[in-house]
């Protein structure tokens, strides 16, 4: 498969990080093409048009979210970009806008352009500090050419770029919670409805967009939202940057293809090469730590035998049950060494800590998981206590202001589903489980 | 007007009101049951999931049910939604597990928390608790701080209502305390001891659902159901005067706001009748209330049960 690159096209070129080598390479073209040829309503319909999704985990049709936005007379829209990048396993946002920031400059120019917003934001990550340097020096180059500020190129279309960091919650990572940390509040996210796009950012429309979306905009104006709708299989198109890590040979970013098979990105020369130190493969968590692991078995062919793609409707191919998602690209891989009632521990621990606390299932619940699975994980659990971990889960899903507490249930869910055994090895075998690991025994093999 | 069926009760209401309050227009079983959300203090609401309830038709637009529980307090109502409360075995399971949830770092120390009798913990966990815990670890603790002279805070007993927040937001000049940290960690507090001092702070223990702020005053005094409770009101430039007063003999042993069935501060004359800390904590001789008479107590709780029961439902079999 010839693999196009959309977003990463001049990843190589010495200093595309500053704006005369990013100029040179085509930058801005794209901007001063909608500005001068294309009405706003027109990038919209090139954006429905290529069928570009929601890159931050949900995988909601971007050009849908835009033509919900809320257009009322004399009311300021807001364009927020979300860059509060802080899955476990994901780091692909903090790649792109380190490498090439520009074209998330580019990119917020043209969307708000689209959306007929005159300020946006780039709401950072806490931890991310260095980046904010890197960006502000790139809205500053950006400034001085006159791609952002007054009447942009001669349109007169006016824009002010903010970037602002957060505190390092990863709750500021949710939509409503990052507007209520925007305008300087604690980060707890708001009671839904009115959603963002009636009733935003300092109660104006407002639409919230992962980095990775905003940044596919570029090449799905500059090329038509058809050619990029070309790429991909179904309704999953385009490329999307994959952040590959745990036990591979080669991990980091990738961006890929939609479509391409699991296999091939897992164990092909052009992307992880395999798993390290040819040990086997035990489980992988595709899509970030909020979503199902899968077992070995599952990976790289769904339940009915099929070959699994990278795309949301194959990762997604059997449900909970033998399926998981896309998500936001965070590819995490475990081999044969690899503890999963340690590792669903630690995810746990993380949204334990995590949980603003302000709905009940959510606050008391995560930290009970978290708890349990200490327990069990040190040796001290009980066999009940698998079961008690499975029906905190079902009381937690689904009954939570917003979406951290389905995040913090599905990766037990899913772990307790497929690892039954591992666990009650743990019960039944305290001691022996603090020294060795449980392997791979027990697991159907794959050929 | 939109109609809206809950638990196989059909009731008219305004545009834009939320199931609960629809729900409250009907009463009786249909009502679900809210330890965050207070009508009085608008933006609450959402947090605490006990009035979760599942939608069976969204609207007669489109009859397709949801997929999950909606929060009914922070839900409007749509023409034709049908809503089922008690009727609900998934509501009942997953009310049950908010309440496991509440209680899971509660101390129930009931024994000796003055809110007991009047706490809608005690009731919520009386209709939707298991009679044990599931919980084995370590319950959070906190130490019990003074916030100012009149008001203590137990953190232990907190659920995170955020309804005193609001208080604080919305009946007094400035607020000086709110939740510090997040998670299990979440507590109420001010910021370095500062003392909450503003005329009308009390009412955050009235609003306060359990027994984590409670009245200096009146601490360890007296069991509740042992106090006769009074209407009565005297003249006051802050507030309107109108309070209830718990007297044991002619004493007064504490002053509270009057509450409703919902357990939330009655409007009287339109405007809701919230205390000032002068009636609430300085006037506690009986010289100095117009003492108007017994307050009927209207709510399903502890403090209701016998003694305090107006309506007899069925006749009391005479013994001998």
């Amino acid at each position: 498969m010839n693999n196009r690159k959309l977003l990463l096209e001049h990843l190589e070129v010495p200093g595309i990080e500053g704006i005369d080598v990013y100029v040179k390479h085509g930058g801005y073209n794209t901007l001063e093409k909608a500005l001068k040829k294309m009405s706003p309503e027109e990038v919209v319909e090139e954006v429905k048009k290529s069928g570009l999704r929601g890159r931050g985990g949900a995988g909601f049709p971007t050009g849908m979210k835009w033509s919900f936005l809320a257009k009322p007379e004399g009311i300021p829209r807001y364009l927020v970009c979300n860059a509060d990048e802080s899955e476990p396993g994901t780091f692909k946002d903090r790649f792109l806008m380190e490498k090439i920031p520009h074209l998330l400059v580019e990119a917020m120019v043209l969307s708000s352009y689209a959306l007929g917003a005159n300020t946006s934001y780039i709401y950072i990550r806490g931890e991310y500090m260095y980046l904010l340097e890197i960006l502000e020096k790139a809205i500053q180059e950006a400034y001085a050419k006159g791609f952002l500020g007054k009447n942009i190129m001669g349109s007169g279309f006016d824009h002010d770029l903010v970037v602002t960091p957060g505190g390092g919650a990863y709750i500021c990572g949710e939509e409503t919670a990052l507007l209520e940390s925007l305008e300087g509040k604690r980060g707890n996210p708001r009671i839904k409805p009115p959603f963002p796009a009636v009733k935003g950012l300092w109660g104006c429309p407002t639409v919230v967009n992962n980095v990775e979306t905003i940044a596919a905009v570029v090449s799905i104006v500059r090329d038509g939202g058809e050619a990029y709708a070309a790429i991909g299989i179904g309704k999953s198109t385009g490329t999307k940057l994959i952040s590959a890590c745990g036990n591979l040979v080669r991990p980091g970013v990738y961006e890929i293809e939609l479509g391409m098979t699991v296999e091939e990105f897992i164990y092909g020369d052009d992307y992880c090469r395999g798993i390290a130190n040819g040990k086997k493969l035990k489980a992988c968590v595709p899509g970030g730590s909020s979503v199902p692991i899968l077992p070995h078995y599952l990976v790289t062919k769904t339940a009915a035998g099929e070959d699994r793609l990278m795309t949301y409707e194959s990762l997604a191919d059997g449900g909970f049950k033998t399926g998981s998602m896309l998500g936001s690209g965070g590819f995490i891989v475990f081999d044969e060494d690899q503890c999963i009632v340690r590792n669903t521990w630690n995810f746990t621990r993380f949204y334990a800590h995590e949980s603003c606390g302000q709905c009940s299932p959510c606050r008391e619940g995560t930290g009970w998981m978290e708890k349990v699975l200490h327990r069990l994980e040190t040796g001290k659990g009980q066999l009940h206590d698998i079961d008690l971990l499975a029906d905190i889960n079902k009381k937690i899903e689904g009954n939570t202001i917003c979406p951290l507490g389905d995040a913090a249930a599905w990766p037990v869910a899913a772990a307790i589903h497929h690892f039954r055994e591992e666990f009650e090895w743990h019960v039944t075998h305290p001691e022996e489980a603090q020294t060795r690991n449980y392997g791979l025994i027990q697991q159907p093999v794959v050929a | 007007m939109v109609k809206v069926t809950i638990d196989g009760i059909e009731v008219s209401v305004e545009p834009g009101t939320t199931i609960l309050n629809a729900a409250r227009q009907i009463g009786g079983d249909a009502v679900p049951p809210a330890m965050c959300y207070y009508s009085k203090l608008p933006g609450t609401g959402g947090k605490c999931r006990t009035c979760l309830v599942e939608v069976a038709a969204g609207s007669a637009a489109d009859p397709r049910p949801l997929p999950k529980l909606v929060a009914s307090c922070s839900t409007p109502v749509q023409d034709g939604m049908v809503v089922n409360n008690k009727t609900s075995e998934r509501v009942h399971n997953n009310r049950g597990g908010v309440v496991e949830f509440l209680l899971a770092n509660h101390p129930l120390d009931c024994p000796i928390c003055d809110q007991a009798g009047e706490c809608h913990l005690q009731d919520l966990g009386y209709e939707h608790g298991s009679a044990k815990t599931r919980y084995e670890e370590d319950r959070r603790t906190f130490d019990p701080i003074d916030i100012g002279n009149k008001i203590k805070l137990h953190m232990n007993r907190c659920i995170l209502c955020y309804r005193c927040v609001f208080v604080a937001n919305q009946l007094t000049d400035k607020r000086v305390h709110g939740v510090l940290h997040r998670g299990e960690h979440a507590e109420i507090s001010t910021y370095i001891q500062e003392a909450v001092e503003n005329d009308f702070s009390g009412n955050m223990i009235d609003v306060c659902p359990v027994g984590a702020l409670t009245d200096r005053t009146f601490r360890f005094k007296s069991r509740v159901w042992f106090l006769k409770p009074m209407e009565a009101e005297r003249s006051c430039t802050k507030c309107c005067g109108k309070a209830v007063v718990w007297m044991f003999g002619n004493e007064i042993y504490r002053v509270t706001a009057r509450k409703d069935k919902y357990g939330e501060v009655e409007a009287i004359d339109q405007k809701t009748a919230w205390l000032c800390n002068d009636c609430r904590f300085e006037k506690k001789d009986a010289s100095e209330w117009n003492i108007l008479g017994p307050r009927v107590i209207n709510r399903q709780s502890v403090i209701a049960q016998g003694k305090y029961a107006t309506t007899i439902d069925k006749p009391v079999k005479r013994i001998g």
